[in-house]
């Protein structure tokens, strides 16, 4: 295996070259405000250290290029370069008066409603039809979208996570009056809920001109940079999607950079079981990984502002960072930071903002700057300061670990020096070699998943989840895995208060390596 | 006193409120609130009414949705469906209803009786007839009183409409209607038998609309001051700080349609080194601490978020939460020997002596 792997972050874009389960290379780039001139100078960078030739001089032959990036939720965040979309709903007569949007902030909703319609269908929690799909009405409701101009179509239906079919349907219908419509299905992104599972869609609907545009723009910096390799893109779970895949469910990649750093810590470190700390320059992200993934949230995620329910890490964030500000009496540490204005508004850099990196360089833990400029810190000061960053990384990681007992603790990141190498709750902390660029080690390492979310009745839970992980098996080899590689890492099942028949909802999550093309 | 309109922002209180109230159950009041968001854009508006205000020979309709809460959120909460039940029971019985009133203010079903308001300009009874949730129809003041537990309508958004003319029991009422809302695909809007006047004061109880209201509006307020929440709430409410602690384990399984199991948590702060079990059938039945019953239902025991003072229910708890345990006192029709056998211990299938907090 030989791939690349790319983390476009706020500040930096990272780029790695793994081969043969080793990095031989790693480079940072200053992210670029089109965010495709950043990936090119890394990716010039990388080629510029001659780890991309063979000793002869010819170009290396890469497995592929991943790319993870925060573009995607950026754009919902700041609001911009989003597309007007048409929400078709079918569930009619039930949920009327909660219509698609009715929970988006206000500003949002104004910039992506492009016309709502809904209509008789969906499914009841057993199979059974809630309502027979009215297909005359989906075609009319297509004809006024076309009128309308509108050509992303988010489509919902009731239950449609455990029956797809009626929003299948749906979308020919709708194809064959807009041939060229951009159609996401809810059922596509999983999760019981619907008004959280048709925010998803929605939100993916409006991203569908920007992710076109995006997908091209990283396939053009690839080529242009002389690089000879598909391109896939890192999700939220830490698996990649093929370019072609990922282009059409955009929200899949929002959360994928927190996501990566995880699965480098886990590559990095050789652990699949451990908490993961990522210390950046303002905030420190705490998760926790099972099998190698990070783990799951299950709750609502609210995104710009939308309640959604899909794929996304559990984690949490809190502001402690190697720009965090310092405060010594009383004495604080975060939550406010200098951020990317580290070099310049740092004590030890010239500046007047007191700093963690300012206390590590007068401890003598950095050698950056001018410690002169430091040296009136004296040593039980910077002891006091590190003892309270350990103690609001102590915290954050006894809040995310799912059992008790001391767990290893992996710590990366460019402000991985604030965490001390004992702590309570943590049987050991593991610095790791290239631990700063452990987000391009995630990327260039991701696998490919499949997921089962579904309620099975009557049915003994041993029937129950093998139903569920030959669903989730299918579906990852429909994305790209290749199914002698797949292997289970997540399997859940909840009993159902109120459900007859021994109802049981049970999640199954499979990965596998890429199959070869 | 007379009629008191309900602010929009009294009705986002009460779904904060409620949720505490709901004692682990009740499910979430996140789609009722929507609900309620629209209507009152629309222009629509509610008003609460004391129950004594009542005249004796009022009808008093008494609403709650039934089923699955996942059904719930496929197919949303349409405010129209429980208004339909409301109409169907009007025409049954062919008496007009002076107002209407939840038959839990726990949970979801505190906005029930407030979308039904809205659409038929009723006003909302500022009582209910359990104070929090409970499971089961039996589970109510009403079935204390040993008042009939009939009709009862039954109404589903695409039209369905059923009535349960007549049963022996409450338990009957339990089985037959919880069968029909089966058949409508696990969630049904009912409408329970409709009291008088003069019933819902004796037997309902009081001023739990207010009560939920004040509870959401003080723990938003904390929220958005930085303050201690569980704090605000102990101070609107004679309520008492049991505990304070971390999750530790949570065991759930279905047993007859109910989720039931326990947590145990591990405690922090001044409770370092004590632990406590609490054990739920959807709500939260008994708190343990040290192996000793602390405190038990009819006691209403609320587990709480420490940082944010919301609720945490049953379906959701999980490893790693920092929660504030908080009794609040039961409603004193549940507290005599006939309330008991209702709703004590034993009723949930603990062989312990009813014991109060607040004795």
């Amino acid at each position: 295996m030989r791939r690349i792997g790319i983390d476009v972050g706020g500040t930096n874009t990272d780029a790695v070259l793994i081969e043969d389960g080793k990095v031989s290379g790693a480079v940072k780039a200053p992210t670029s405000e089109d965010v495709t001139t950043g990936i090119l100078d890394a990716l010039k960078s990388l080629s510029a250290s001659g780890v991309l030739k063979e000793a002869g001089g010819a170009s290396k032959k890469l497995d592929g290029v991943m790319i993870g990036t925060t573009h995607f939720i950026n754009a919902v965040v700041q609001r911009r370069s989003l597309t007007k979309v048409a929400a078709l709903r079918l569930g009619m007569p039930a949920s009327a008066s909660l219509p698609p949007f009715c929970d988006w902030p206000e500003d949002l909703a104004a910039l992506v409603r492009g016309g709502v319609w809904m209509v008789e269908g969906g499914h009841e929690f057993d199979g059974r039809l809630f309502m027979p799909l009215d297909e005359a009405a989906v075609t009319r409701a297509a004809q006024e979208m076309k009128a309308a101009g509108l050509r992303s179509v988010g489509i919902s239906a009731i239950f449609s996570p455990l029956d797809p079919s009626h929003e299948r349907r749906a979308a020919e219908l709708v194809a064959a009056v807009i041939p060229d419509a951009v159609i996401t299905c809810s059922s596509d992104l999983g999760r019981i809920g619907l008004l959280e599972r048709e925010n998803a869609a929605l939100l993916n609907a409006a991203l569908a001109d920007l992710s076109r545009e995006t997908i091209a723009a990283f396939e053009k910096a690839i080529a242009d940079s002389g690089i000879d390799a598909p391109l896939f893109i890192t999700q939220n779970d830490g698996t990649v999607a093929e370019a072609s895949q990922a282009r059409r469910l955009p929200v899949y990649s929002f959360a994928s950079g927190a996501t990566n750093s995880m699965r480098g810590a886990a590559y990095l470190s050789g652990l699949a079981d451990a908490m993961v700390i990522d210390v950046g320059g303002t905030t420190t992200d705490v998760g926790q990984l099972k099998n190698g993934f990070p783990r799951e949230a299950n709750s609502v995620v609210q995104v710009g502002g939308v309640r959604t329910l899909f794929r996304m890490p559990d984690l949490l964030s809190i502001g402690l960072g190697g720009g965090s500000h310092v405060q010594l009496d009383p004495l604080k540490v975060g939550p406010l930071s200098v951020g990317y204005r580290l070099l310049k508004e740092g004590i030890a850099f010239g500046g007047r903002q007191l700093t963690t990196t300012d206390i590590a360089i007068a401890a003598g833990v950095l050698s950056l700057g001018d410690r002169q400029k430091v040296a009136h810190l004296d040593a039980a000061t910077c002891r006091k300061v590190f003892d309270e960053a350990a103690r609001l990384s102590e915290e954050a990681i006894d809040r995310m670990k799912t059992e008790a007992g001391d767990v290893p603790l992996i710590a990366v990141g460019g402000g991985a020096f604030l965490i001390p190498d004992t702590l309570p709750g943590v049987s050991k902390v593991i610095h790791v070699q290239h631990g700063d660029c452990a987000n391009a080690v995630g990327a260039a390492i991701a696998q490919v998943s499949g997921e089962c979310d579904q309620i099975f009745k009557d049915m003994t839970r041993p029937e129950a989840l093998a139903a569920a992980q030959a669903v989730a098996n299918d579906r990852a080899v429909a994305a790209g895995a290749s199914r002698a590689s797949l292997s289970t890492i997540e399997s859940e099942d909840m009993p159902l208060a109120y459900l007859p028949g021994n109802s049981v909802r049970v999640r199954v999550r499979v990965v596998g390596d890429v199959a070869a093309t | 006193m007379p009629l008191r309109d309900i602010t929009l922002d009294d009705i986002e209180s009460l779904a904060v409120g409620a949720w505490v109230l709901g004692t682990g159950g009740g499910g979430s009041p996140y789609l009722g609130l929507l609900n309620m968001r629209a209507l009152y854009k629309e222009g629509y508006r509610v008003q609460l009414m004391p129950a004594s205000e009542l005249a004796d020979d009022d009808w008093i309709a008494a609403v709650s949705n039934m089923g699955a809460p996942l059904v719930g959120q496929e197919r949303l909460t349409d405010s129209r469906t429980i208004a339909r039940a409301v109409e169907l029971m009007e025409r049954h019985i062919g008496h007009r209803f002076r107002g209407i009133m939840s038959l839990e203010i726990g949970g979801g079903n505190s906005i029930q009786p407030l979308m039904a308001a809205a659409h038929l300009k009723r006003p909302v009874i500022d009582s209910d007839m359990m104070g929090r949730a409970y499971p089961e129809a039996q589970m109510t003041s009403m079935a204390v009183g040993d008042l009939v537990p009939c009709p009862l309508t039954s109404v589903d958004v695409r039209g369905l409409e059923s009535v349960v003319e007549k049963v022996p029991t409450w338990k009957w009422m339990e089985r037959v209607s919880r069968k029909i809302c089966a058949e409508y695909g696990s969630i049904a809007s009912t409408c329970k038998a409709p009291r008088t006047g003069a019933e819902v004061k004796k037997w309902g109880i009081h001023g739990t609309t207010t009560k939920a209201i004040a509870i959401g509006s003080a723990v938003r307020e904390a929220q958005r001051k930085h303050e201690d929440p569980i704090a605000a709430i102990l101070s609107v409410e004679p309520g008492k700080l049991l505990y304070k602690g971390k999750v530790m384990d949570v065991e759930r399984r279905a047993t007859e349609g109910f989720l039931r199991g326990r947590t145990r948590f591990e405690g922090i702060d001044e409770f370092r080194g004590a632990a406590m079990e609490i054990n739920f059938q959807n709500e939260w039945i008994v708190a343990w601490l040290d192996g000793k019953p602390l405190a038990m239902t009819p006691d209403l025991i609320c587990v709480l978020d420490s940082v944010s003072g919301e609720a945490v229910g049953s379906e959701t708890i999980r490893y790693g939460q920092r929660v504030t345990v908080i009794a609040l006192p039961s409603p004193p029709v549940f507290l005599s020997p006939k309330g008991l056998q209702h709703v004590g211990p034993r009723a949930f299938g603990y062989d312990l002596e009813f014991k109060s907090v607040f004795a």
